[in-house]
């Protein structure tokens, strides 16, 4: 290996933050008027109260909940599915671990703005913080919305770790190749790394020991939302299988955002020879096994629930097979299971316009399953006085739009000013790498992998 | 700070120039060697390889643990509240949070320690050079004795010779 198989990839990945088109002024007015759309919609609810939003009883948990769970899923895109790769040391992670960690990062943010603009009193959100109170009254442990709490705060500051750390010999490589502001911003954020083999083999192991510590929060985070939920005596909701059922759905959801999130960066920002059709391909396949995961936990959740026959849960279940809420389910099945499976079966056309078109109905398959998860439950709940109507309003369908165009604006941000592909763990990964016969006699691959 | 060292693009002649340099007499741990990748599969990418991290991170999730454990039933001890039938100090329900916080511990503590044992921040003033950045490899000694003598050891198959 030399130089000159790396110098272009590495001139290739930086250029984006040394050179700006005219689209990323335009996506950044265009998904920035719609935040400040969404934050207007949030002051006015804030001003006017919760009322504004579509909550009535028996409906207290609605669209903000529905898209609460829909972000925390999406979060298993990344760190998740970096961990995933980076343990099995599967090689053709190397230009999508960091495309994902980031919508981890964002979405997870994202997502835990929902149970504060959920709050009738959002400026009492802190009461949820573990400090005692005046009276040395601390939040009550025993409650699935604080465990919320210490879930979502592990993995995001996990995620933030996992997504950061691995970015400071990026930062080194824009260091050298900046001048004046941008290096000395460039320098602070790489910290004086220099590449020595100790910080190497130091961040290399950091990196194993946060992908081992950061999976089994990635799977309990979306358990415990799944206990929000399985906790309460709901009908449809207080079910055993919520848990894997919810960890399979984010994970499905999180790829589905993935291959979006790489297919805008492939055609924005020119990565065709980074980005390969391999990569959908390979995504294309786990996206395929989770949809199969999905129906099935479908299946056995619905098909327990029908012959068990009780009457509170059968309301729901009727209700959203050929009731009020069967348009939304069955758009959703077909979203989530019959287009991706038509299309990710088939090697024709688990292309990358195959995937993003599964990917999309997925996405939209998702939400919807939310929804139908939080809203049939809470107007039928088991006593008929207790039933009623849910109706969308202006302000929650403003403020949601205002999250998924806050989300592409974030990424088109980070994708501005950080090199969206890991450029070391590129060129380390290249086939030249792989050349092992300057090793010390009696050591193998497997030795030096540090994997 | 005074430095000798060479650049080269071939990491097979970077792992010749460390060899050199320890023919020459210099000792192992004072061979500084620079990239822009981690070289996993060429011995001199294995020098320094030994860490006590993962074993941090196993005492610091169990101090997390052990923490964690003592302040939810210290506090659940504090106001002794019956909530839905379950016990004052429920373990069923506090193993969440004790999961949480016990990996959270381990998770900072990597980060910690990944700091302090790789010198991270530093400010300048060690042996550097940006054509790093470009994939070249550098290998060299700070403050050498005498740099004039370990020119050869270095000046090798293109390789760049530098002092400072």
């Amino acid at each position: 290996m030399n130089r000159t198989l790396t110098k272009p990839i590495a001139d290739d990945l930086v250029r984006p933050l040394f050179q700006t088109s005219i689209w990323f002024y335009a996506i950044l007015l265009a998904t920035g008027t719609v935040v400040a759309c969404g934050a207007v919609a949030w002051g006015y609810q804030l001003w006017y109260g919760i009322g504004v939003s579509g909550k009535r009883w028996p409906t207290f948990w609605a669209l903000y909940l529905t898209n609460f769970v829909f972000w925390i899923g999406i979060s298993h895109a990344g760190t998740l599915i970096s961990a995933i790769l980076r343990l099995v040391n599967a090689g053709w992670r190397r230009p999508v671990t960091r495309c994902a960690e980031v919508i981890t990062v964002f979405a997870l943010s994202i997502g835990a703005l929902f149970p504060i603009i959920h709050l009738g009193r959002p400026w009492l959100a802190f009461w949820l913080f573990p400090y005692p109170s005046a009276r040395e009254i601390w939040p009550n442990f025993r409650s699935p919305l604080a465990w919320d709490f210490f879930a979502i705060n592990t993995y995001l500051t996990g995620s933030v770790l996992f997504l950061f750390l691995p970015m400071i010999p990026d930062f080194a490589l824009v260091r050298d190749r900046s001048t004046g502001f941008r290096r000395r911003v460039y320098g602070a954020l790489a910290m004086g790394w220099r590449g020595t083999t100790k910080e190497w083999n130091r961040l290399e192991s950091a990196m194993q020991i946060m992908a081992i510590a950061i999976l089994p929060v990635a799977v309990s985070v979306h358990t415990i939302v799944s206990f929000d939920f399985s906790m309460a005596t709901v009908p449809m909701w207080h079910s055993t299988i919520f848990g894997p059922y919810f960890v399979a759905g984010a994970i499905f959801s999180g790829i589905a955002a993935l291959i979006l999130a790489m297919a805008a960066l492939r055609k924005a920002l020119h990565l065709e020879q980074y980005l390969l059709p391999l990569h959908f391909d390979n995504l294309g396949k786990l996206l395929l096994l989770m949809c199969i995961f999905w129906g099935y936990f479908v299946f056995s959740e619905r098909l327990t629930v029908w012959y068990g026959n009780e009457p509170s849960e059968m309301a729901v279940f009727w209700a959203t097979q050929r009731g009020a809420y069967a348009p939304l389910y069955w758009t959703m099945v077909v979203c989530n299971f019959v287009v991706p499976l038509a299309i990710l079966s088939n090697p024709y056309t688990r292309t990358i316009v195959g995937c993003v078109i599964a990917s999309c109905g997925v996405v939209v398959g998702m939400w919807l399953e939310r929804f139908l998860i939080i809203v049939p439950s809470l107007t039928h709940k088991q006593l008929p006085y207790s039933w009623g109507t849910y109706q969308v309003t202006p302000v929650e369908l403003t403020i949601t739009a205002a999250t998924f165009a806050g989300m592409i604006l974030l990424y088109t941000l980070f994708a501005k000013f950080v090199p969206i592909i890991s450029i070391w763990e590129l060129k380390a990964g290249l086939p030249s790498r792989q050349d092992s016969t300057a090793l010390p006699p009696g050591s193998t691959k497997a030795e030096g992998a540090h994997s | 700070m005074k430095a000798v060292y060479g650049l080269y693009n071939d990491p097979h002649v970077a792992q010749q120039a460390v060899e050199n340099l320890r023919a020459a007499g210099v000792a192992d741990a004072d061979i500084t060697v620079i990239s822009s990748e981690p070289f996993d599969h060429f011995e001199f990418g294995h020098r320094d390889a030994k860490t006590v991290m993962p074993w941090v991170a196993v005492a610091a999730g169990a101090v997390g643990l052990a923490l964690t454990y003592y302040l939810l039933g210290a506090s659940q001890r504090s106001w002794p509240l019956v909530t839905s039938g379950m016990p004052i100090v429920p373990m069923w329900s506090n193993m969440i949070i004790i999961f949480e916080m016990t990996m959270l511990s381990a998770i900072i503590a990597t980060v910690i320690t990944l700091f302090v044992t790789a010198s991270l921040p530093r400010r300048g003033g060690k042996m550097y050079d940006p054509e790093v950045s470009d994939g070249y490899i550098l290998v060299g000694v700070e403050n050498p004795a005498d740099a004039a003598r370990l020119e050869p050891a270095l000046a090798i198959g293109g390789g760049r010779v530098k002092r400072t």
